[in-house]
């Protein structure tokens, strides 16, 4: 025996552990440190009770959270991603798009379907960062463009909430189109004379900020949400700057005048209701 | 040289077959995938024919939109500023005669020295040079000119202050104008269309690409770092996800490609400002006599129509 010691290296092998891996428990609030469980963090709305941090919540808990009881009622809800340019980097796109169903339980990143908020009738399209970072491909620009018809045929404003990393790069050049697809269907909701009303929640960068979530007639945001067309992370690498502390964030947003208002979780819905009322009132 | 994408391909193609007891349906249907994807890789450029379309569209030597500006129009009157804040030196816009008729003509501008590629922040426009180039266009449909856009840009600018005056907004805002101008409106990718920051002045009612541009929704080396965890597999990440000219037409992502000079633009600018001007004038005229509502109606239509899903 010349050799007694095992090699182990195969274990250290990999990325080394990020942020994400070393992250705490997601009920933990990473801002205070409170811990909450399940039913507690959802009676508060994913709000912290402490310190008012907003904890990220899912597309189906947000439609919860704003509409009235029983009145959601999906559609197009059977789009499904295909992959158009067979595209793998260290694993299949399929690969990623089928564990991303499986996670949260929704056939892509953005939920849509038309609801009642405090009694006013409206088109609801909800992203969910859960699904590949709310990454906008195909199927979201497509879903997102049939809410903007169903909108306009039905005359009812469209609320959509946005959180989005952007585009979808496994999709290549097709998900820039996106952009403009998107753009192209506030158009022409815009022309029907119908209202689209913008909540940016946590984090709505890049692709999706340059499209149809900047084209709200209305345009708010949670606090503390990251609003930008390049994340903090990018900005500093590329320009060597130095950032503020406040960069990108809803309440910097505010401040350089891209929003309306930054309305809280607990009062999204009421907010809601009464430009929803507004809107529906007048014209 | 095969691609690794082709590799790694006939790699799970051939695992896929040594597995006889897992035969079912699901398993053929997998492998029949693999197959199309291995005839299509086969038709299309090779990895290293996208990675040199990736160089020639960053040469230094090739024609910026002010080299395209002098050699194609008879006459030219350069605007500055958005009006509002500032002139981007990013983004150049003006008035210029076109084979005898008047067109705007807007598109992003790169320095060749050191000087004026800091004067000109690389081709990578702020807010202002998007509002610069809006105030350009809703001139063009005041008047009913022509808009001609050459997308030069490796993305809009990245930095704090283009965060503050709204970069996101205003890359929206433009190609909410342009989904809504009643005149002609024609867009070429002349060398790098680096994501929003090109999109933002490409919805046009003919897009077109020179052979050896590239139009992608993020850069190779943006896109590697992101998804290898590595910036220096650009090469890989470009092969992943085809920027090439080919592959974009393919796409139906743009309406044509014009043709460039033996080995690329920048051995004969006059030769490509020549094939550039003759393929302008042929969307233009694709779309010349067209009333304003109906060219809005097709513009909005032919981006509302873009993607691919099941």
């Amino acid at each position: 025996m010349t050799d007694t010691r095992i090699d182990v290296s195969i274990e250290q092998k990999g990325p080394p552990a990020s942020g994400e891996e070393t992250r705490k428990h997601p009920n933990t609030c990473p801002s205070c440190g409170s811990h909450y469980r399940d039913d507690e963090l959802d009676a508060q709305l994913g709000v912290c009770p402490q310190c008012g941090h907003h904890f990220p919540v899912g597309a189906r808990e947000r439609i919860e959270q704003l509409a009235d009881p029983a009145t959601f009622a999906e559609e197009e809800s059977g789009l499904r991603s295909s992959d158009p340019l067979g595209f793998f980097d260290l694993r299949p796109y399929t690969e990623r798009l089928a564990e991303a169903e499986l996670k949260t339980g929704e056939g892509d990143a953005i939920v849509v379907g038309r609801a009642h908020i405090a009694g006013v009738s409206c088109q609801l399209a909800v992203m969910d960062f859960g699904f590949m970072g709310g990454s906008m491909g195909s199927v979201v620009g497509e879903k997102f463009a049939r809410a903007c018809d169903a909108a306009a045929e039905r005359g009812l404003p469209l609320v959509s909430v946005t959180s989005s990393g952007g585009a979808r790069m496994q999709e290549g050049i097709l998900s820039l189109m996106q952009l403009p697809k998107t753009v192209c269907a506030v158009e022409d909701l815009h022309d029907a004379r119908c209202a689209l009303i913008n909540v940016f929640a946590h984090p709505t960068t890049a692709g999706v900020l340059a499209s149809f979530a900047s084209l709200g007639d209305i345009t708010v945001a949670e606090p503390g949400a990251l609003i930008s067309f390049t994340g903090p992370r990018v900005v500093q690498q590329t320009t060597r700057e130095k950032l503020p502390d406040d960069f990108g964030l809803a309440e910097s947003n505010l401040r350089f005048g891209h929003l309306d208002a930054i309305v809280p979780r607990s009062g999204l819905r009421t907010y809601l209701a009464r430009v929803l009322r507004l809107f529906a009132n007048g014209g | 040289m095969a691609g690794e994408a082709e590799r790694r391909l006939r790699d799970r193609l051939a695992r896929l077959k040594n597995v006889p007891l897992l035969g079912g349906t699901r398993l053929d249907a997998e492998a029949k995938r693999l197959e199309k994807q291995l005839a299509d890789l086969e038709a299309q450029p090779s990895d290293d024919e996208i990675w040199r379309s990736v160089e020639l569209a960053r040469h230094s030597e090739r024609p910026y939109t002010l080299d395209y500006v002098s050699r194609m129009l008879d006459d030219w009157v350069e605007l500055h500023g958005d009006r509002g804040r500032a002139d981007d030196g990013a983004m150049v816009a003006g008035l210029g005669s076109l084979d005898g008729r008047t067109v705007v003509l807007v598109g992003m501008q790169k320095g060749r020295d050191i000087q004026e590629r800091t004067k000109r922040q690389f081709g990578m426009p702020y807010p202002e040079g998007y509002r610069k180039a809006m105030r350009a266009m809703e001139l063009a449909d005041r008047h009913g000119f022509p808009v001609v856009s050459l997308v030069d840009t490796p993305g809009a600018y990245p930095g704090v202050a283009a965060e503050q005056h709204g970069q996101g907004g205003a890359i929206a805002a433009s190609q909410s104008l342009m989904a809504r101008l009643e005149v002609p409106i024609v867009a070429c990718v002349i060398g790098e269309g680096g994501s929003g920051g090109a999109i933002a002045i490409a919805l046009a009612d003919r897009v077109l690409m020179q052979e050896n541009a590239i139009y992608s929704v993020i850069s190779p080396e943006g896109c590697a770092a992101i998804l290898w965890r590595d910036a220096g597999e650009a090469r890989k990440a470009a092969a992943a996800f085809k920027p090439d000219a080919a592959h974009c037409l393919e796409l139906g992502v743009v309406d044509g490609i014009v043709p460039e000079p033996a080995g690329g633009a920048q051995n004969d600018w006059k030769e490509a400002a020549r094939l550039l001007k003759q393929s302008l004038l042929d969307a233009l005229n694709d779309v010349a006599g067209l009333p304003g509502d109906e060219l809005v109606r097709r513009r909005r239509e032919k981006f509302r129509s873009m993607g691919v899903f099941a």
